[in-house]
């Protein structure tokens, strides 16, 4: 499951990034944000939840990743997929 | 700390020129702590030469006489340069910077308590060839926390000194020197670089390398920081975040304008002293003109900003220190976006309220080109002190001073109205801009929070310092010449004798004012508005002294050119003034610096022309609707 699509308080575990939705309004190419999201942790194993989220739908949201905190919109976090629950 | 330093010969270090340091880092890393710390006051802010990207530089001087010259490079994540910032960093490490001597050895800057991702970079910085040393800074933080970090693993894993620092209490900087320079002494001359920019693959693997030697190496905290997410789940709280937020802009702006009245009083009367004292030695003439009213006038009504400049910068630095900057984009980028914003606009958005320059420099912190664009574009319409003068003055002598609703006072409302409409108007520019010319394309927000610190004051009073002695060269150079050039319109050619009114009516200036007063007339601008409006091109609040000049008031007192401007405007008038002013593109040199950041003409022209175009629809709307309900 996506991690955009989780609401608050949701805690899992990245599993994959997905850039299968070729709509992301042309800002930066799937590549570049693959390589963005990596660079700021989102690895296959890291641990993710949602802390916070924005007053105007629920959005951006502020999310737990590994031992730091991470400000994204829930449009790149549609990119980050997740498995619920404690990782190993 | 513990770390094996090889032993120096010191007698051999003498010959050796000065060894070069550059410091790089993730964002938030304390790297400019550090910075201060190991070179004090010894420091030079300038920038890249063809680029806009600050370069702060530094030196200092071992016990044993061995010259050091530090770096501070932007911070970033990676190699993988994304932003001008970030390409300065990449090419300065990897030497190919144009006129840049590459550096001896690179300091990795680490926030102790926070290492995953900056393992990643050290990695990353050793593929370069060039020396490295680990610091872990503010590793008393993770010591408080009892964070477990084996150092000596750490530098044989990554095959580097790695050793702790406290740059704000100068722990381990001199040990940090010696380890420099030993690992300079020891390195292999002519290594081989071997840094590529990394794929997505490249990526993963050196992450997980770095999450495996933080595995070996760093125990977790036994008393991990819970401040950071106690304050978080108030600070970033969807409703009682916005409000503190609020509250914290309101309590900054009250800062800004009510304390620093006493230090701007100040230096008005020093400026009008220095001139008063000037004009009595001088003949008079037109040097005299030159000297008193061009550049003691001039530079005075700059500098008398200073105080301003120097509370805002105050708290922008100590919000970003604290780690509230990244908070309150986040707060306000949902905002902000819908306009086509990024989140990060919102830091130089705030600094515009001060100044457009510090602004449209600040968005160097943006990424993106059209972020940065579309930011650097909205700036101008932000409310900057410069405009302060000119409402306070039309405000004070046309709106009555009486309270609203019993407590809002009817002058403030109106001050509020003309701060709302240069925000509203702004991120209405911005959302047309996007759809204009980048047809609605917008780039990823993503921003790591920092955990909450105490902020140091004396890199705090060190930024601030930096802050004000920038905006003074500026007034030294750009803004001197501008007002002399200003001045010059406005004085030559002299009246002819026996000539009645103000001289200004005789000058390039007056003619141009008599040449556009025509168009401006629909605005209800009467010639001597027009005229006030080109020396009001140097700097928005001298069109309040090129008004006193053109109603040849005499005396200093605002009050008394107030009453004459209420003698001879109409109501309809002033508000129409007030309108031109929300957007008029009223200060050259903005657009001298929009030409330097964009490196381009293209974007000052259109900036110069949108802004015209709104300042006179605005102004039209405002007088004949004014005029319609009577108060013309």
């Amino acid at each position: 499951m996506a991690l955009g699509d989780q609401r608050r308080g949701f805690s899992g575990m990245v599993v994959g990034l997905r850039f299968d939705a070729p709509a992301l309004s042309g800002g930066v190419s799937n590549q570049e944000l693959e390589r963005r999201l990596l660079e700021m942790g989102f690895v296959e194993g890291a641990r993710v939840e949602i802390v916070h989220e924005g007053l105007i739908g629920r959005d951006p949201i502020a999310v737990r990743l590994d031992d730091m905190r991470v400000a994204m919109r829930r449009r790149e976090a549609r990119c980050v997929l997740t498995r619920p629950g404690q990782a190993e | 700390m513990n770390i094996a330093v090889a032993p120096i010969d010191h007698a051999s270090v003498a010959a050796i020129p000065a060894l070069r340091m550059a410091l790089v880092g993730n964002p938030n890393s304390g790297k400019t702590a550090l910075f201060n710390a190991l070179t004090g006051a010894r420091q030079k802010v300038a920038n890249y030469a063809g680029v806009t990207v600050e370069r702060k530089e530094g030196r200092l001087v071992t016990a044993d006489g061995q010259a050091v010259v530090v770096v501070d490079l932007p911070g970033t994540y990676s190699l993988r340069a994304r932003s001008p910032d970030e390409v300065v960093t990449r090419d300065a490490v990897l030497g190919r910077l144009a006129g840049e001597t590459p550096p001896d050895v690179v300091i990795c800057v680490a926030d102790a308590t926070n290492l995953r991702l900056v393992l990643r970079l050290a990695l990353e910085l050793r593929s370069v060839g060039r020396p490295v040393v680990l610091a872990l800074n503010m590793i008393d933080i993770a010591e408080r926390q009892g964070l477990a970090i084996d150092m000596e693993g750490l530098s044989r894993v990554l095959g580097m000194p790695v050793l702790g620092t406290v740059a704000t209490r100068k722990r381990g900087v001199e040990a940090l020197v010696e380890a420099a320079r030993a690992a300079f002494a020891s390195s292999v001359r002519g290594a081989s670089d071997v840094w590529r920019e990394p794929s997505a693959a490249d990526l993963r693997a050196l992450h997980h390398q770095a999450e495996q030697i933080l595995k070996a190496t760093v125990k977790p905290p036994k008393r991990p920081d819970t401040w950071t997410g106690r304050l978080d789940d108030v600070l970033l709280h969807p409703v009682a975040g916005l409000a503190i937020l609020l509250v914290l802009l309101f309590v900054m702006f009250q800062a800004v304008f009510i304390g620093a009245t006493p230090i701007m009083d100040l230096i008005s009367s020093g400026f009008s002293a220095l001139g008063a004292g000037v004009a009595q030695v001088l003949p008079p003439g037109l040097l005299k003109s030159l000297i008193c009213d061009g550049v003691i006038a001039g530079v005075g009504s700059v500098v008398v900003f200073l105080p301003q400049i120097a509370i805002l910068f105050l708290f922008i630095i100590l919000l970003e220190d604290v780690g509230y900057m990244a908070r309150a984009a986040f707060l306000m980028d949902r905002l902000m976006g819908s306009a086509g914003l990024h989140g990060r606009a919102f830091i130089p958005l705030l600094s515009s309220f001060a100044c457009a320059i510090p602004g449209i420099m600040a968005t160097r912190v943006i990424d993106q080109k059209r972020d940065r664009l579309t930011t650097i574009m909205v700036a101008p319409l932000m409310t900057c002190s410069a405009r302060i003068p000119v409402y306070t003055l039309i405000i004070s002598a046309f709106i009555p001073g009486r309270t609203v609703f019993g407590f809002i006072s009817l002058q403030g409302l109106v001050f509020f109205g003309l701060y709302a409409a240069g925000i509203v108007s702004a991120l209405l520019v911005a959302a047309v801009m996007r759809k204009l010319f980048w047809r609605g394309a917008s780039e990823p927000f993503l921003m790591e929070l920092p955990a909450y610190k105490v902020p140091d004051a004396l890199n705090v009073a060190r930024g601030v310092y930096q802050r004000a002695e920038i905006f003074l060269k500026r007034a030294g150079t750009i803004i001197l010449s501008m007002m002399i050039l200003v001045w010059f319109l406005a004085s030559v050619p002299g009246p002819p004798a026996g000539a009645v009114g103000a001289a200004i009516n005789y000058s390039f200036a007056g003619l141009i004012g008599h040449f556009i007063q025509p168009v401006m007339a629909p605005l209800g601008f009467s010639w001597q508005m027009a005229v006030a409006l080109i020396p009001g091109m140097a700097a928005r609040e001298v069109a309040v002294g090129a008004l006193a000049t053109v109603y040849a008031v005499s005396g200093e007192g605002t009050s008394t050119l107030g009453a004459s401007l209420a003698h001879h405007w109409s109501l309809a008038s002033a508000l129409a003034f007030l309108a031109w002013y929300v957007f008029a593109p009223q200060c050259a040199s903005t657009l001298a610096v929009v030409k330097r950041e964009t490196n381009s003409w293209r974007w000052p022209i259109i900036m110069f022309s949108y802004m015209t175009a709104l300042a006179y629809i605005a102004a039209f709307i405002v007088y004949q609707s004014a005029v319609a309900l009577g108060a013309g």
